[in-house]
């Protein structure tokens, strides 16, 4: 979606407010956000594109005046809400008001480390070969989806080069919505700066994505 | 002076609303057994305590100093990361990228706050934000020398956008005058921002 994550070549946000050793987090709440966030994570109750697309389907101007743990915050609620975990009315009152629903899976602290180090892979078997070589020129569909995509803005509709064919990922766009996995290969496609700036750009800028081959098109 | 000090002593009456938010929301979670809040305590300890940078300049020292390990960084990062004891959730698929005089290599998430957390533990909050996620892309070089990175003119400067479940990390030019340097000490020069591209790695004269 065209929403406010998409921020690659957007204008006006100002200088970069780099701070010296940097806290690993900026308050106790800000601690509690992340842990929940990855506990609820770890319960299976949704996937990891299913809470980007939670968080990007913030309202723009709320998006963009939120703290990164306020938007994962955010999101989280709107999961366990869409999930029938909790209800909104639970968390207006801030109170459990009903039994809890069916979860997969609770982590317990001692199962904290195994989860980590398992982590979440996204690279599957896939059937059919490669449409795309190294050195292929390609060029980005020009597209927008109403719902979640990892194609940014500014590399839609643009001619670029496979550099590296990283094997069949799962598909975001459609995992998000609930539609299974259905793993796409998956390329870093580098493009020069001119041909996502233009003439004025520096030309010797160039910028890669990593993109599902439905993404793309011979060139 | 005009300021009306009656402390309502109500708990919540110092808190923000996201912290009254967070604590409403972990009570419910909570509550209904969704989340062990010892597993929540153990979550933050072990990106607070265990993981950071100097997971990714044990990788970067040891490719600095070791052919065989760079070149098997070059061909499976993500084996020769797991190599050294970093797995897991967020470096599930490396790649490494390599600084030269001609090509300098930096790191960004456009959509959102993609990094290589066993390596270099979590993301400051400025590679999360809106002026460094627009303007990477845009104007690198500009950003670049927001870091106090100054390139010569003619060195590429390549953007990894990192819009997919592949991790990057940049591996960078080993300093001059460095030669005798164990990993150990080869590990001090090799800042966070050094293995995300906005940083150069230390000189030998400033760790001494």
């Amino acid at each position: 979606m065209n929403g406010a994550q998409d921020l690659g070549g957007m204008m006006g946000f100002g200088s970069i407010a780099i701070e010296h050793d940097e806290p690993w987090f900026h308050a106790e709440w800000e601690r509690r956000a992340f842990g929940l966030t990855l506990a609820m994570g770890a319960t299976g109750s949704w996937n990891i594109d299913m809470s980007r697309h939670a968080r990007e389907s913030l309202p723009p101007a709320e998006y963009l005046t939120s703290s990164y743990y306020e938007i994962w915050t955010k999101g989280v609620e709107k999961l366990v809400v869409a999930a029938g975990l909790v209800s909104g009315e639970e968390l207006r009152l801030g109170q459990s008001l009903a039994e809890p629903a069916p979860i997969k899976r609770v982590v317990k602290a001692e199962e904290v480390p195994a989860v980590l180090a398992r982590g979440g892979p996204a690279e599957r078997p896939i059937e059919q070969p490669a449409r795309f070589a190294v050195g292929d020129r390609v060029r980005t569909r020009n597209m927008h989806p109403q719902g979640h995509t990892r194609l940014p803005r500014y590399a839609r509709g643009k001619t670029g080069v496979v550099e590296l064919v990283h094997g069949a990922h799962v598909f975001p766009d459609a995992n998000a919505h609930g539609q299974g996995e259905q793993p796409q290969w998956l390329y870093t496609i580098c493009f020069p700066g001119r041909e996502l700036w233009g003439e004025e750009a520096d030309p010797t800028v160039s910028v890669s994505i990593d993109a599902w081959e439905s993404y793309l098109e011979p060139a | 002076m005009g300021h009306d000090h009656h402390h309502d002593h109500d708990d919540h009456s110092h808190l923000s609303q996201i912290e009254l938010r967070v604590r409403a929301l972990e009570s419910i979670l909570v509550e209904k057994g969704y989340v062990d809040p010892a597993a929540i305590d153990a979550l933050v300890e072990t990106y607070e305590v265990k993981v950071g940078p100097r997971n990714g300049a044990k990788v970067v020292a040891k490719a600095w100093a070791d052919p065989a390990y760079r070149e098997w960084l070059r061909t499976d990062a993500t084996a020769a990361i797991a190599s050294l004891g970093f797995i897991g959730r967020q470096g599930e698929h490396m790649v490494a990228v390599e600084n030269t005089p001609d090509e300098h290599n930096m790191v960004v998430c456009t959509l959102c706050s993609c990094y290589p957390w066993p390596v270099l533990g979590l993301p400051p909050v400025w590679y999360k934000s809106a002026p460094y996620r627009s303007r990477a892309v845009l104007d690198p070089r500009a950003v670049l020398a927001e870091f106090g990175v100054h390139l010569p003119e003619t060195t590429r400067i390549r953007v990894w956008d990192s819009t997919a479940e592949v991790r990057y990390l940049v591996i960078p030019m080993r300093p001059e005058g460095t030669e005798g340097m164990n990993e150990e000490a080869l590990a001090e020069l090799v800042t966070r921002d050094s293995m995300i591209g906005t940083g150069l790695a230390r000189q030998p004269e400033a760790v001494r």
